[in-house]
């Protein structure tokens, strides 16, 4: 029994990581048809700011859910508008230039904060399962991912801002015969984005530690569960997630983490042969 | 209302439009007529924006619109029913509508808009692509309208219709110009349908005007086969 509900903690925790991790490359990629090769150095910001702020005195929440977001959105900004913008629709220029984005960061970083591993304690404690013990900050982190899908659902389903991105992802030329702007949809999208992966970075930061390097160890999965995932934004995101997180973490509790890693992996690949246009690539078609 | 002098275009280095000149009046319904490949469509795009002028000038209400963007001229009160109608397809009809809402920033009145096309109401969630042609054009229409444009441009809404929507399409037509008082600049290959409309049909052949006729004379043997001859 309690077996069972450390073990239903663990698979939704890693659900939780891989919906974290994912879901502003998600955005990015599936309204914008942008890869963004700089999104692990991204999250890696997000725990800098966070961990920066917190030993500035600021209450690790508020650096954590407010000043990473904000950081790694306004850098998403001013990436937007100065590389992706100028490279809109032609996609190896976009990898490379992302690319070249994601060692600028790595180096600045590490320029800054030496080749170390900077961690910060995570906040709450833990809970006692009978012979188990859980860490509330993780059952914490479970609730902000489905809340961060929640609100995403909701925006892009019941707003003007929502609705506008939507159509603009459809038909962007047809939207701006409506009056949209296209580039403005897009910087927005890229920031909002972009703020999600700081979101994510900073949240991480206080389980995993940040290294100037560690986006490497992210962006892997990232993509993974964004490809795997198919067209439907936040469904794919969802399913994939779910799937992957599910699998990794039940063989990393029944056997090691590597084996985890590596069926994760494995079952992308499998699922990439049956269903190459990712989970949400016919079954949900025109779902969000 | 919309005034083009000496407007060039081209796709890549192939010449489209080569020197069009075009004044609509406000409150004036002009008939575009020509055969495929023309480059009707081309001159549509032109005046949006959407193909970029090689060359000369386009006014719209007065203003110098030739280097401005699509959604530029869209806020300007240029309204577009493209070609294929672009309808948002993954979109419910509702939600197409109010795209055109909230493109041009204007308060949704859904209600108001449909009073005009009652065919579209129980097709309000229904999703976009799921709509017959004829469906479309109206909802393509009806989504121009939202953004309280001054001037439409429209291309080729028959194409693909069945004649008992063809003649709602010249119902609604009709009193867009007559009760809405709208400037509407309509491209077409069917005779009919813009010999029913227009006011001044202009005849497009090789990227330029080649003449302009009364809607009567489309009716004329004469002038339909040297139309038809060319
Ligand atoms: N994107 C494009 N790239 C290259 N050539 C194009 C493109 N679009 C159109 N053309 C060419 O430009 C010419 C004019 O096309 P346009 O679409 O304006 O014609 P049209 O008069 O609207 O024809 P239709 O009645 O078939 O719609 C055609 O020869 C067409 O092949
Ligand atoms: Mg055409």
């Amino acid at each position: 029994m309690d077996l069972a509900a450390v073990l239903t903690f663990e698979i939704l925790n890693g659900v939780a990581t891989l919906v974290l991790i994912s879901v502003g490359l998600a955005i990015i990629f599936g309204m914008m048809r942008v890869i963004n090769l700089a999104h692990g150095e991204f999250l890696m910001l997000g725990g800098y700011a966070a961990i920066v702020a917190t030993n500035h005195g600021v209450n690790i929440w508020v650096a954590m859910l407010l000043v990473a977001p904000l950081v790694v959105g306004v850098i998403g900004v001013i990436a937007e508008r100065l590389i992706i913008r100028v490279l809109y629709g032609r996609m190896i220029d976009t990898l490379l230039a992302t690319w070249g984005l994601s060692l600028f960061f790595i180096g600045i970083v590490t320029t800054i904060f030496g080749n170390t591993v900077a961690g910060i304690g995570a906040p709450l404690g833990s809970l006692g399962v009978g012979r188990y013990t859980i860490s509330l900050y993780r059952l914490v982190l479970i609730g902000i991912a489905a809340a961060i899908l929640a609100v995403i659902f909701v925006a892009l389903r019941r707003t003007r801002l929502g609705l506008i991105a939507r159509g603009t992802m459809e038909n962007p030329n047809m939207a701006a015969a409506l009056g949209v702007s296209p580039p403005r949809v897009y910087a927005t999208t890229f920031g909002v984005g972009a703020a999600l992966t700081g979101l994510a970075g900073g949240l991480l930061a206080p389980i995993s530690g940040v290294l100037p390097t560690v986006g490497a160890a992210y962006v892997a999965k990232a993509f993974i569960t964004v490809i795997s995932g198919g067209t439907a934004i936040l469904a794919g995101t969802a399913a994939a997630s779910s799937l992957f997180g599910s699998i990794n973490q039940l063989l990393t509790y029944f056997t090691t983490p590597v084996i985890g890693e590596a069926g994760l992996l494995a079952a992308a690949i499998l699922l990439l042969r049956a269903l190459p246009h990712g989970i949400t690539g016919k079954l949900f078609r025109g779902s969000l | 209302m919309l005034s083009v002098t000496d407007l060039h275009a081209r796709y890549g280095r192939i010449p489209i439009l080569n020197g069009i000149r075009l004044e609509v009046a406000a409150g004036e319904f002009v008939g575009v007529l020509g055969h495929n490949g023309m480059g009707k469509t081309t001159l549509l795009k032109a005046l949006m924006g959407f193909v970029p002028a090689q060359r000369g000038r386009i006014l719209f209400d007065g203003v110098d619109v030739t280097h401005e963007p699509p959604y530029a001229r869209a806020r300007r009160g240029l309204g577009y029913v493209p070609q294929g109608r672009e309808i948002f397809p993954g979109l419910s009809v509702r939600d197409n509508l109010r795209m055109g809402f909230v493109g041009r920033g204007t308060e949704e009145r859904v209600d108001a808009i449909l009073q005009m096309f009652p065919r579209l109401i129980p097709l309000l969630d229904r999703r976009g692509g799921t709509l017959s042609g004829g469906e479309q054009q109206l909802l393509a229409i009806a989504r121009c309208l939202a953004g309280h444009p001054k001037v439409i441009l429209f291309d080729e809404p028959t194409e693909g219709i069945q004649p008992s929507i063809i003649e709602e399409l010249v119902a609604v037509l009709r009193r867009l110009h007559r009760t809405e008082a709208l400037t509407i600049v309509l491209v077409e290959q069917n005779l009919e349908f813009i010999a029913e409309l227009a006011q001044r049909v202009l005849l497009i052949q090789k990227g330029a005007i080649l003449r302009e006729l009364e809607p009567e004379e489309l009716r004329q043997a004469g002038v339909l086969s040297e139309f038809v001859g060319v």
